[in-house]
Order: structure tokens, then C-alpha cells, then sequence
């Protein structure tokens, strides 16, 4: 039961990111990514992260897809896509392509993790507290630098989104 | 019970990543290439919380926590910075926005 679960989320996922990347319409590839956030998701909690998993589906596909959502409609862009491809880039793709799926074959074909089974480690992620005691303990300065980070954020969003006035001296 | 192996997670991952890697490179849209870029991250995240789960460590899990946050952070300011390109350009094919290289 278990493996089916496994299967069937990664297949889901990986058919939901293709689609992301070759769909047409920029609407069709944001609704793409969300399902392949949710198949994330699903792994997520097949290893026991049950609290990221949560977060996953709250942050992304709650705030990051409807942001991309919102944006798509607001510029309202048609999916005019005259593919000309340039010889540099395509030569580039190709090798990049060339590499990558070496990578993976060897890596599928001879590689090897040596892991403990992970039946006898302890689900740590699945409970909220050691998750609060790592972030206040162990990574605190981290956190104080992700609020400060968030902050200046959330500024340059403001200051980019804001209209530009002409000035006195330009009137 | 876990029943698929960590080699399989991380060829998993991956895939993942490849795929969203070939959307920045071979799409034209703005949004889309942006798209790939969260995929690939979404990738490394599920790579980090399966080599957590079979260490038995939370190292990995809070690491993905500060990745969704930097995330979120960067999709509001990498979509800020397109709308407003959009708005001195009128458009947001890659190919159109060449200013820089004239």
C-alpha cells in the first residue's frame, strides 16, 4: 500500500511539473505547478515531514499560486510564443541536456547511498516541538535574519510597486 | 513504515530539478521561466527532507523551513520587478527585453 502511494505520488508529480514547463498558457502552467505541489505534498508525508507538508501547501500553493495567478490576469499576457531558437542557446540546451541525463542514468544505474533503515530512526519531523526548539535554540540567529530579510522584502516590494511621480523640477 | 529508498527520493528530486531547469532554459515567458525556478527549489527541498528523515536528524527539516520563507520572499520581489518591467516595456517575453545587449 505504502509503495503504490509512493508511485503514484511521484508519477502525479512528475507529470505536473512536464506540464508546467511545456504548457502554453501561462494560466494552464501556474495550475500545473500547483498540482505538482500537492503530489510534493503527499511525499512530504510519506517521510513523515507532516508539519512541512502543511506549510508546503499553505505557502505555496495558498500564497505563491495565487500571486502568480493574480499577476498573469493583471498583465493579461497572450501566449503569443513565436519559438525561434537561437543556435547558441539550442547547442547550449543540448549539451545541458546531454549532461544531465548521464548524471541521472549513472546515478540510477550505480549509485548508492549507504543509509540507516529508516524504520528504526525516529520520525523527528513529525511533532511540532523539536521543530520549536531547534529554531530557538540552534537557529536563532538565522531566524532573527530571515524576519529582517522578510522585511526588506516586503520594502522593495513597495518601493517597486509604487507609481513614479514626475517631479516639481520635471513639471 | 517507509518503503521506497533514499537512492529513489534523490533520483526523484533530481528529475524534478532537471525538469524545472529546462523551463528556465527553453521558455520565453517571464512567468513561466519563474515558474521553473520555484520547481527547482521545490526539488531541493524534497532531497533535504528525505536525507533527514533517513539520517533520523531535523537538520534538513529546518533547512526546508528557511527555504520556504527565502521562497515566498522571493516570489513577491522576483514578481514585483516583472510587473513593473511590464509596465515600461509591455511585455514579458525574454526575447523582447534586450535593452542590455544593444
Amino acid at each position: 500500500m505504502g509503495s503504490f502511494l509512493f508511485d503514484f505520488f511521484a508519477i502525479f508529480t512528475v507529470i505536473c511539473a512536464v506540464g508546467t514547463v511545456v504548457n502554453k498558457n501561462a494560466v494552464n502552467a501556474a495550475m500545473c505547478f500547483l498540482l505538482c505541489l500537492v503530489g510534493v505534498a503527499g511525499l512530504f508525508v510519506q517521510l513523515d515531514a507532516y508539519l512541512l507538508a502543511f506549510l508546503l501547501l499553505l505557502v505555496y500553493a495558498g500564497a505563491v499560486v495565487a500571486l502568480f495567478l493574480f499577476i498573469i490576469m493583471l498583465l493579461d499576457v497572450q501566449g503569443k510564443s513565436a519559438v525561434s531558437f537561437k543556435r547558441l542557446s539550442t547547442v547550449a540546451a543540448v549539451i545541458a541536456a546531454g549532461l544531465l541525463a548521464v548524471g541521472l542514468c549513472s546515478f540510477a544505474t550505480r549509485g548508492h547511498l549507504d543509509a540507516p533503515n529508516p524504520n528504526y530512526a525516529s520520525g523527528v519531523g513529525a511533532a511540532l516541538k523539536p521543530y520549536a526548539y531547534q529554531l530557538f535554540t540552534t537557529y536563532l540567529l538565522p531566524v532573527q535574519i530571515m524576519g529582517f530579510l522578510l522585511l526588506i522584502a516586503m520594502l522593495g516590494v513597495i518601493v517597486l510597486s509604487k507609481k513614479v511621480e514626475p517631479t516639481e523640477a520635471a513639471k | 513504515m517507509i518503503h521506497a529508498g533514499l537512492n529513489t527520493y534523490v533520483l526523484l528530486s533530481a528529475l524534478l530539478f532537471a525538469i524545472g531547469f529546462f523551463g528556465v532554459l527553453l521558455r520565453k515567458n517571464t512567468l513561466v521561466i519563474f515558474m521553473g525556478l520555484e520547481l527547482m527549489l521545490v526539488a531541493s527541498t524534497l532531497a533535504l527532507v528525505a536525507f533527514s528523515r533517513f539520517n533520523g536528524t531535523l537538520d534538513g527539516n529546518v533547512f526546508v523551513f528557511f527555504i520556504l520563507t527565502i521562497a515566498a520572499a522571493e516570489v513577491a520581489v522576483g514578481l514585483a520587478i516583472i510587473v513593473a518591467l511590464f509596465r515600461s516595456r509591455r511585455t514579458v517575453q525574454v526575447d523582447e527585453l534586450n535593452a542590455l545587449k544593444h
